[in-house]
């Protein structure tokens, strides 16, 4: 049976994450992760004019290099998912149109990472495509220019505000038997709180991923102990310590298992406020770090929830609040494949 | 979940976890910063009169206009968004922080071109500032007028 539970989808033929790939920008180039990237950038511009070609630079970067690495070329790819930040999904939209691959557009703000895949690999599963890539990305300035303010503006932000990761990932999904396997994914629920400060992501989305989180454990019946390592997308150094108290009080204890994306892309003194945040964040980690503990037996189950703040500046200047969604999905390492 | 985290007392509940602003410090940097500009401005004013030999109306302008294109200059070259995150109100109220905004606003929507791009944006965040000055001083005007038709 496919569907567990309220939100939990089982996929019941073997679905593998057969190649990933990941390219960032300077600032994630230069945190503890750097050498689990495929390609990386010194300059915020990537070699171009402006910051949505370099954004879009990253993305399209990032599918060539995870084909490379899946020895396919893009007309075996059935089927592109992918979504950015930016209004009508333009980076993705744009990186579609030089690919030729029938498109999927997805808008999760920063669970896009996860969503794509999760419902990539639902459609492999049902047949309906063989090859699929997941793909996102999100760059610091034209994060900056669609929710803030210009990029030299001297402004101060708070210590609760994140830092928009410079990036793009993709994945290879498909049911050729490789090392790892996408086991299960648990779909969230919109969920708002009614924090309304776009400067503090982290309270926002905490409710979102303990929500999604919970409902997991209820659907399969698992408990953090289950995982080596449960990630969140982006709840920063202020979302985390929540997320983990508001899941102690129905009595499960995240303490040891628990990371967050946005703080593994970066060192203490990297001057990135609460930690990282964008689409960049969870799909840079899983991608790349994740994926190669998995494959080196260094970890074995992994539970990755991407957490995504629906935000939109003029609904925060209409006074509304910040309504937030986390989908997860589960990689196991496959024993016994090469 | 029980007690400590429900939707009603979120926003009460999660003050505890995120970092207080040191405001007196915040005040004590900005203090420092905004002053030094000011310092800076009263130099050049002093530099204007005596070596120019202009009076002190005369050397306000070009006094403003030094810290005007010295903001500008370090925000294009990526300095001053740096300076504004370590003063905050010090560097955002001087008339080095009005040339940030136009300029930062005029570098950031260069790709939209000139006309649409650049001169669309420039007042974008600067605009609200304007509106209000001129407004305010309309305002304090017409009491100042009243004020001196009666006396």
């Amino acid at each position: 049976m496919r569907k567990r539970g309220k939100q939990t989808w089982y996929y019941e033929h073997s679905i593998y994450l057969n190649a990933s790939a990941t390219v960032v920008g300077p600032k994630e180039a230069q945190g503890p992760l750097a050498a689990t990237f495929d390609k990386t950038y010194d300059k915020l511009h990537c070699e171009e004019n402006n910051w949505e070609l370099a954004e879009r630079r990253l993305m399209k970067n990032s599918i060539d290099i995870c084909l490379n690495k899946g020895n396919k070329t893009k007309e075996q790819v059935d089927l592109l998912l992918a979504g950015d930040l930016l209004n009508q999904n333009v980076t993705s939209n744009y990186v579609a149109r030089s690919l030729s691959i029938p498109f999927l557009c997805m808008f999760g703000a920063c669970s896009t990472s996860m969503e794509t895949l999760a419902i990539g690999s639902a459609l492999v599963d049902a047949g309906f495509a063989d090859h699929i890539i997941a793909a996102t990305s999100s760059h610091n300035a034209t994060a900056e220019r669609q929710f803030r303010y210009p990029t030299e503006y001297g402004g101060q932000k708070p210590d609760t505000a994140t830092c928009t990761a410079t990036g793009g990932g993709a994945g290879l999904v498909s049911k050729e038997k490789s090392v790892i396997r996408i086991e299960c994914a648990t779909i969230g629920k919109v969920m708002d709180y009614g924090t309304k400060d776009p400067f503090d992501m982290g309270s926002a989305m905490a409710p979102a991923a303990y929500d999604t989180i919970k409902t997991h454990f209820e659907d399969t019946g698992r408990n953090p102990a289950y995982y080596d390592l449960i990630v969140t997308g982006d709840l920063s150094s202020v979302g985390s310590p929540i997320l983990k108290d508001m899941l102690k009080e129905d009595g499960y204890n995240m303490e040891k298992v628990h990371n967050d994306c946005g703080l593994m892309l970066y060192n203490s003194d990297q001057k990135v406020f609460a930690g990282g945040s964008g689409c960049a964040s969870s799909a840079l980690v899983t991608y790349g770090h994740i994926v190669q503990a998995l494959q080196e037996g260094r970890y074995n189950k992994v539970f990755i929830v991407a957490t995504g703040a629906l935000m939109n500046p003029i609904m925060i200047q209409q006074k509304e609040s910040i309504p937030s969604i986390a989908h997860g999905v589960v990689l196991m390492r496959e024993e016994g494949v090469s | 979940m029980k007690d400590k985290f429900n939707q009603q007392n979120y926003d009460q509940t999660v003050k505890e976890y995120q970092p207080k602003p040191n405001v007196l410090w915040n005040c004590i940097k900005a203090f420092i910063v905004g002053g030094s500009i000011c310092l800076l401005g009263q130099f050049l004013t002093e530099f204007y009169m005596n070596v120019l030999d202009m009076t002190e109306s005369q050397a306000a302008n070009p006094t403003i206009t030094t810290l005007i294109f010295l903001s500008a200059l370090l925000t294009g070259i990526g300095v001053y968004d740096r300076i504004g995150q370590f003063a905050g109100a010090g560097s955002a109220v001087p008339i080095t922080g009005f040339a940030n905004s136009i300029t930062s606003a005029a570098l950031e929507h260069k790709s939209e071109g000139l006309v649409l791009g650049v001169a669309t944006n420039l007042f974008k965040l600067a605009g609200s500032v304007i509106v209000f000055g001129v407004v305010s001083a309309y305002v304090v005007g017409l009491i100042r007028y009243t004020i001196q038709s009666f006396l």
